[in-house]
């Protein structure tokens, strides 16, 4: 079936059955590949975007919940209210190692921002528990997300 | 990993050679590479350094980045003899081709063990120095100045005068025209006069990973990719027996089904339609003989054959002798599990089979393995398989190992066009080379003093180059078996060390990030603890007193004592211990701070390091290191078990194979020592001193050891 979807404001037709999780339709279908496949069942936040403002594990949101949603991706953080200033604390940082968590961990960072401005360690702790990075980059993005905040 | 890998090394005098390239510009390579096979490459970008005639300056990395900083660090060591900007450099990376990058000490072209500043400090800048020193030679040529007159700043040389400069860009084909200078000509900067090397340059990588355009192996998409999920026999050496192939084929986007000797895949036009159609598929297995396998099948058989004679790997004085006469004995056994690497980019590789040609896109940390098994799977001819190595997303020696590849060319040799081949994270957990299970029997002896007169150590376990290199077995020792065990850094006067190999049935075994060290740190910190607590003496304190003859090991050991606080007194169920390792040609000492709940959870509440490098290319990517490496280790040392039941492994994804997540993620604070010795790596040494770091904590704050890791919270409880 087709399906119209609004990514990063321009819309979308792809024909995939609607069970399809946004994850692969992002990533396959429309060759952004900026969101990344880590778990498959929301238990790492590599695919993180945001439905809405929501950040949301495009891994098991499937599409056909989604039509009368706006989709942001990691490709278009830097539209978001804090992406760049996310952006250029990673980099000041060097927040990523492998960076293949990194996607991810900007766009549940950014979601963080928009809700709080101001967050404390445990309110990054709990915006922040989803998203696995293997490599231990935990202590700069603690650093990097206070550093876009202030 | 030694440097033993893959038997004789290769004899590299590091000459280097120059000549034009297609298209104007000059090339660098280093190698003992004959003129024939190079100019042959001279299409290709197969050197460290392509300058062009607008003065762009490309550096092609001979190793592979995973996270460890290594594009930018070697990237460094050529800019700094160079003389030209980091910023302005292009990076790529290397193609397949040993002779021209081959890793002087591992002898093929692959990323692990650290090794990869080791391997390349002087090679990589001669490279840098040569390409400055031709330069120069043609500036002063064209002048007509003595080139000794001559000085360069940042892509430019500049004449005698002080004035007149003429940029690289302009004299690239004057250089190659130029003999290449002798070796022995090429000066090399004294570190005194780096101004780049030992500075905390900024990640070339960074914004690409900031913004979702760096392109990992499992983004590559060649037109026409189709997606295969695939299913792999859940027991080692299982196959197929039946797949409901119709129905597979009944999931919209779904085109084909393979079947290999082991393994289903579903191709499909998107991962979603390919895993969709993998379940429909509703396979069969038929377990073959691993199918009744279990842990304790696997720990029976360590725990009898470890009790038997193995290879010595190191035997001085009278152990046997000085036990007996020992003041207090002590007789433990230490048990380390099976760990998944678990890196957060799961397995992939994109093949596109032809006639008469295969290419691949993947990231791999072993360029020689993935094409010797795409070779040995496509029985096509070496020279006409194409490898695009990508950034690897996580690497921690799963990547090392060409299975991955392996199972992807044999699906792809039944798909016409390219195939991107993604394996889910169950399969990837479920499929390891896992780190071997390690049981280790130790014993040691203190005098009435409490200084250690005996030590005694048989590791049983796996080895892995009785697998990959058995020409580096000696007299039965795996020597990264016995890394980090052979030779602890204490006075030790009567020491006998061991290593019994044993192989667990229907098991892989591979490298795990800290290799050897990983696991023989632990038991040898943990033990000298053992002995200090029987000595009734200061952890840190007795370690001094056995570390007087080696003064850098000392040195961490008190830089990370006083950064740590140590001796402070601490809250009830809170504890400070301590670790020091001497392994990958680095010093360090690391103090973790923990508390353990009532219920026996553990929480890691700071890190203390101090590393002795050597000479220093980045320390801020030595930081970044300390800290991922500690939170890698640390992560295995609270969570990292696999296990077997019926030949199958009973982890299958981040809920029950656990990853550390940010609020369990302590501080990790580095010091780095000023040295002038040459460097050490750095990429492994936090995760395997994290590990008896914490679990001496843990005794310090309940006063219980332990022996068996993953630490378990029901033996902690107050
Ligand atoms: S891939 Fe979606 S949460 Fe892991
Ligand atoms: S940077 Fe590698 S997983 Fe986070």
């Amino acid at each position: 079936m087709a399906f119209t979807l609004q990514i990063n404001g321009q819309p979308h037709s792809v024909d995939v059955d609607g069970d399809t999780p946004l994850l692969w339709v992002i990533r396959d279908v429309l060759d952004m590949t900026g969101t990344k496949f880590g778990c498959g069942q929301a238990l790492c936040g590599a695919c993180t975007v945001h439905v809405d403002g929501v950040a949301t594990r495009s891994c098991v949101t499937p599409i056909d919940s989604l039509a009368e949603s706006q989709i942001t991706t990691i490709e278009a953080l830097e539209t978001l209210a804090h992406g760049k200033a996310l952006q250029d604390a990673w980099i000041e940082l060097d927040v990523p190692q492998c960076g293949y968590c990194q996607s991810g961990q900007l766009m549940s960072a950014a979601a963080l921002l928009s809700d709080n401005e101001k967050p404390t360690d445990e309110d990054i702790d709990s915006a922040m528990s989803g998203n696995v990075c293997r490599c231990g980059t935990y202590q700069r993005i603690r650093a990097a997300i206070k550093l876009a905040s202030a | 990993m030694s440097n033993k890998l893959a038997g004789p090394q290769l004899n590299r005098r590091n000459f280097l050679k120059a000549s034009a390239a297609l298209g104007g510009g000059l090339i660098v390579s280093l190698g003992s590479v004959p003129t024939a096979a190079l100019a042959a490459t001279e299409l290709a970008p197969n050197a460290f350094i392509r300058i062009d005639r607008r003065g762009l300056v490309t550096l092609v990395m001979p190793q592979v980045e995973m996270g460890q900083g290594i594009y930018t660090a070697q990237a460094m060591l050529i800019a700094e003899e160079l003389d030209v900007s980091l910023e302005e450099v292009k990076i790529e990376h290397a193609p397949v081709n040993e002779a021209l990058y081959g890793h002087p000490m591992l002898g093929r072209q692959m990323t692990g063990g650290s090794t990869s500043i080791r391997a390349f400090w002087t090679p990589l800048r001669a490279a840098g120095a040569t390409a400055r020193t031709l330069l120069m030679q043609a500036a002063a040529k064209e002048w007509n100045v003595d080139v000794a007159s001559c000085r360069t700043e940042q892509g430019f040389v500049v004449n005698p005068d002080g004035r007149t400069r003429r940029a690289y860009g302009e004299l690239v084909d004057m250089a190659a025209s130029l003999p290449i200078p002798a070796a022995e000509s090429v000066k090399l900067k004294q570190p005194s006069e780096f101004t780049l090397l030992g500075t905390s340059a900024k990640r070339l990588d960074t914004r690409r990973k900031t913004n979702g355009s760096l392109k990992y192996g499992i983004d590559a998409s060649p037109p026409g990719t189709k997606i295969a999920a695939i299913a792999i026999s859940p027991v080692l050496g299982g196959k197929p027996k039946s797949v409901n192939e119709p129905a597979a084929l009944a999931v919209k986007g779904v085109r084909q089904v393979v079947i290999t000797d082991d393994s289903v895949a579903v191709v499909a036009d998107h991962t979603g339609a390919a895993k969709k159609g993998l379940e429909a598929a509703a396979i069969e297995w038929e377990d073959g003989p691993n199918g009744t396998m279990s842990q304790a099948d696997i720990l029976r058989q360590l725990a009898e054959q470890s009790q038997q004679a193995g290879g010595v790997a190191r035997s001085e004085g009278d152990v046997t002798a000085a036990l007996q006469n020992a003041a207090v004995r002590i007789d433990a056994v230490y048990q380390l599990p099976f760990l998944s690497h678990t890196a957060m980019e799961p397995m992939n590789c994109t093949v596109h089979v032809r006639e008469d040609a295969c290419e691949l896109w993947v990231g791999t940390q072993n360029l020689s393995g993935a094409k010797q098994a795409t070779t040995a799977v496509t029985g096509l001819p070496p020279e006409t398989i194409i490898i695009n190595n990508h950034i690897v997303g996580g690497g921690f020696g799963r990547r090392l190992e060409a299975d991955g590849i392996a199972h992807a060319v044999k699906i792809a040799k039944q798909v016409k066009g390219p195939v991107k081949v993604i394996w889910s994270r169950e399969e990837d957990i479920q499929h390891g080379y896992y780190r071997p299970y390690y049981y280790d029997r130790i014993s040691g002896g203190i005098d009435t003093e409490g200084n250690p007169i005996a030590w005694s150590h048989r590791v049983s376990g796996s080895s892995i180059f009785a697998r990959i290199a058995p020409a580096a077995m000696q007299n039965g020792v795996d020597p990264d078996g016995v890394e980090g065990a052979a030779h602890p850094p204490y006075k030790l006067p009567a020491i006998h060390v061991e290593f019994k190999q044993v192989e667990p049935q229907g098991v892989l075994t591979s490298w795990w990030r800290g290799v050897g060290p990983s696991h023989n740190i632990f038991v040898v910190e943990s033990f000298i603890d053992e002995l200090a607590a029987a000595a009734k003496s200061d952890p840190v304190d007795y370690r001094k007193r056995l570390l007087t003859e080696n003064p850098r090991a000392l040195a961490v050991l008190e830089l990370v004592a006083d950064k740590a606080g140590w001796g402070e007194v601490l809250p009830k169920r809170h504890g400070r211990g301590v670790a020091v390792q001497f392994a990958f040609g680095t010093y360090l000492a690391m103090v973790a701070d923990v508390s353990v709940a009532d219920d026996g959870t553990v929480r890691v509440t700071r890190i203390v390091t101090a590393v002795d490098c050597g000479l220093t290319v980045n320390p801020d990517t030595i930081a970044a290191q300390m800290e991922g490496g500690a939170l890698y280790g640390l992560t295995a040392a609270l969570y990292g078990a696999i296990t077997f039941r019926d030949g199958r492994v009973e982890q299958s994804n981040f809920d029950t194979y656990l990853p550390l997540r940010i609020e369990e993620a302590p501080h990790v604070e580095t010091h780095i020592v000023r040295s002038a010795e040459a460097p050490g790596g750095i990429g492994e040494a936090s995760t395997s001193a994290v590990f008896p770091a914490v679990t001496n904590a843990i005794l310090a704050a309940t006063g219980k050891r332990v022996r068996t890791l993953p630490i378990n919270p029901e033996e902690l409880k107050a």
